[in-house]
């Protein structure tokens, strides 16, 4: 009798598990191919990358889930390296890439070798990897909708850009064009180039804002509200709506403009965090689910209701960030799908 | 054991220690895809060091070997994909800029590093016009060379040799390779023998512009798509691999096979260093240390020769 309430018991424990999605993939191993740490988001996302995947090799999720970066942004030094974890044996590779195309070669031969590759953020081209991308345009668009919703008579926006010629900066802008095209209340009175940088839009707000009408609302592509918010004091205007992008400074002038004047807005960005997403989408593709090549990760949006919350869990000098769980995965693949 | 050989030496057995290292490291890597791997990626910088050789044979020293290969890779991904003819005639243009580049050195005495640096803006300029964002495709048939896989011997290898064999036997057994090491030796004295140190110069220079040429088309052939960036770092690495391979900045010594082994070596040793799982703040250190570690014994090697020929 015992052996065989045991046996039953092994028996439903066999069932449960493909369900579970574990120990399919407990012998697997993924390596994080990336190829810079040089800035606050990137240390940011290996730290997340770290501790998440710690947890889930802890938990006999994955046998192991080890972190590489190069030594210089390079992606002739990148292709080398994804061409070593080949070597090295990882049954997947999650790689934030140096360039979406240069790595093309290497990610073939990792696919050939029956390998799952997965990018996120920078992603590559390569049809056989599946891509985690940053939906730039609706980043732009999503803005413009908000400032529709606080301001429904229109008005005048200044746009702040980000480093001229870069791909981010052309589809966040093309983003914004849509938006105010689909609400002709709104006008984008001026355009200057803050290149992602406080002391730049500072300095390049502050210099063209005397020669602009009133400014009702501030577009902006992340890491350049406060300082428009600083140029915007300076001179003495009604402070404009501006959109903010989670980082710390942003957040922190924010609160204080609440608390002094009831200000109000909204800000939005990419979490770091992004690679656990890439991590879990990578585990997900090994345990045999049916994985859409292309993705889309969800922005992280703070709001005043949450911005304490959000303000009190970041870092100074850093960006607000969450970590994915395979809850999360699951439904970013059963969005794609749809 | 003569002058020559004992150049080579170095070098190989630098190669061979931290081939044994890396097997010993990483089994697996001791297999026919393993070599490939491995190697793959040192064919196009083997190309760009042999260009870069041919340059400081001639006491020169070319910054803007990267940017070139860059540019070769982008318009080998682009113009020569849609446009075959046109992109051909620009990959000639290239190598005949090169030519005028050499030609302008010695006409006007100018200091080759000036010239190259101010070139590379040139280069990285042109690669961006072409291929502003990265993209572009690998034409067909350099896709299939660079991944052809030829009966026991991996492709890394057998172009590695045949990069090494080219060049040895057009700098050191040709005539013409006797005058071009001359020019770098001493120029005086191959003007009073007859020769032209200007075309030499610009032969050099131009032969330094078809290595890079093939540089970038191999390479495009390996990653199957170019962006402006792409070989910035071959700039030093092609350096590195010279000196590495026993070649001297001055008197035209340099050794074509070194050149080959020593840009072998040191793609070997970034797989080294990530097979040691070194924290990548140590990498480049690291790498540094390996090659200043190769340079320290080769002094040492010299100076006992030195002082044994005084005694």
């Amino acid at each position: 009798m015992i052996s065989t309430t045991r046996l039953l018991g092994i028996a439903g424990l066999c069932a449960a598990v493909p369900f579970m999605g574990l120990a399919d993939t407990s012998d697997k191993s993924i390596a994080l191919s990336n190829n810079y740490a040089g800035n606050s988001w990137r240390q940011a996302m290996l730290e997340s990358w770290q501790k998440v995947t710690a947890q889930a090799v802890e938990e006999g999720v994955v046998s192991a889930a080890d972190a590489f970066t190069t030594a210089e942004n390079q992606a002739t030094e990148q292709a080398a390296q994804i061409q070593n974890m080949i070597l090295q044996g990882y049954d997947a590779i999650v790689i934030n890439s140096a360039s979406p195309t240069a790595l093309n070669g290497a990610v073939k031969e990792a696919c050939d070798a029956g390998i799952v590759v997965v990018s996120f953020d920078g992603i590559v081209t390569e049809p056989c990897a599946w891509r985690i991308a940053v939906d730039f345009q609706e980043m732009g668009r999503q803005q413009v909708e908000y400032l529709a919703s606080r301001l429904p008579e229109g008005g005048n926006l200044l746009e702040i850009r980000g480093l001229a010629g870069v791909f981010v900066d052309d589809e966040i802008h093309a983003g914004i064009a849509a938006g105010v095209q689909e609400h002709p209340d709104f006008k984008v009175a001026a355009a200057v180039n803050g290149d992602w940088a406080q002391d730049v839009a500072q300095k390049a707000v502050a210099g063209v804002l005397p020669s602009l009408p009133d400014i009702a609302g501030v577009v902006t592509q992340g890491g350049d509200g406060y300082g428009a918010a600083q140029a915007f004091a300076a001179s003495g205007r009604d402070m404009p709506i501006i959109v903010m992008g989670n980082r710390h400074d942003e957040m922190e002038w924010w609160k204080q403009a609440h608390e002094e004047n009831g200000y109000e807005t909204v800000s939005l960005s990419i979490a770091p965090g992004v690679s656990t997403l890439a991590f879990w989408v990578a585990q997900q593709v090994l345990d045999g689910a049916d994985v859409p090549k292309d993705l889309t990760v969800p922005f992280l949006k703070v709001t005043q209701e949450d911005l304490e919350e959000v303000l009190a869990s970041t870092q100074a000098g850093g960006v607000a960030n969450v970590e994915y769980t395979l809850d999360d995965a699951k439904a970013v693949i059963s969005d794609a799908a749809q | 054991m003569n002058r020559d050989q004992l150049r080579i030496l170095l070098p190989v057995v630098s190669l061979a220690v931290l081939l044994g290292a890396v097997f010993w490291l990483q089994p697996r890597a001791m297999s026919y895809l393993g070599l490939n791997l491995l190697f793959n990626l040192a064919v196009p910088i083997a190309l760009a060091t042999i260009a870069q050789m041919l340059i400081i044979m001639v006491n020169d020293l070319d910054l803007s070997i990267g940017t070139f290969v860059s540019f070769v890779a982008c318009v080998t991904a682009t113009l020569v994909q849609t446009d075959p003819v046109l992109g051909y005639l620009v990959l000639a243009a290239g190598i005949a800029g090169y030519a005028a580049m050499g030609a302008l050195i010695h006409l006007r005495n100018l200091p080759a590093i000036v010239v190259t640096l101010g070139m590379s803006f040139v280069w990285g300029g042109l690669a961006v016009l072409i291929l502003p964002s990265p993209g572009g495709a690998s034409p067909e048939w350099l896709r299939s060379l660079m991944t052809v896989k030829p009966p026991l011997v991996p492709m890394a290898i057998v172009a590695s040799v045949v990069i090494a064999v080219a060049a040895h036997l057009l700098v050191r057994r040709s005539a013409f390779g006797v005058v071009l090491r001359g020019v770098g030796g001493n120029a005086a004295s191959v003007e009073r023998a007859g020769w032209s140190v200007l075309k030499a110069k610009a032969a050099a220079y131009a032969l330094a512009g078809f290595f890079g040429t093939l540089s970038g088309m191999a390479l495009v052939g390996l990653t199957t798509a170019a962006d402006a960036n792409i070989a910035l770092r071959y700039t030093l690495l092609s350096i590195a691999g010279v000196i590495l391979g026993g070649g001297e900045f001055t008197g035209g010594r340099v050794s074509p096979v070194g050149a080959v082994i020593g840009a072998l070596t040191l793609a070997l040793a970034g797989s080294f260093l990530s097979f040691m799982r070194l924290s990548p703040d140590w990498q480049i250190g690291a790498q540094g240390a390996i090659l200043i570690l190769v340079l320290a014994v080769r002094l040492l090697v010299s100076r006992g020769r030195g002082r044994r020929v005084a005694a």
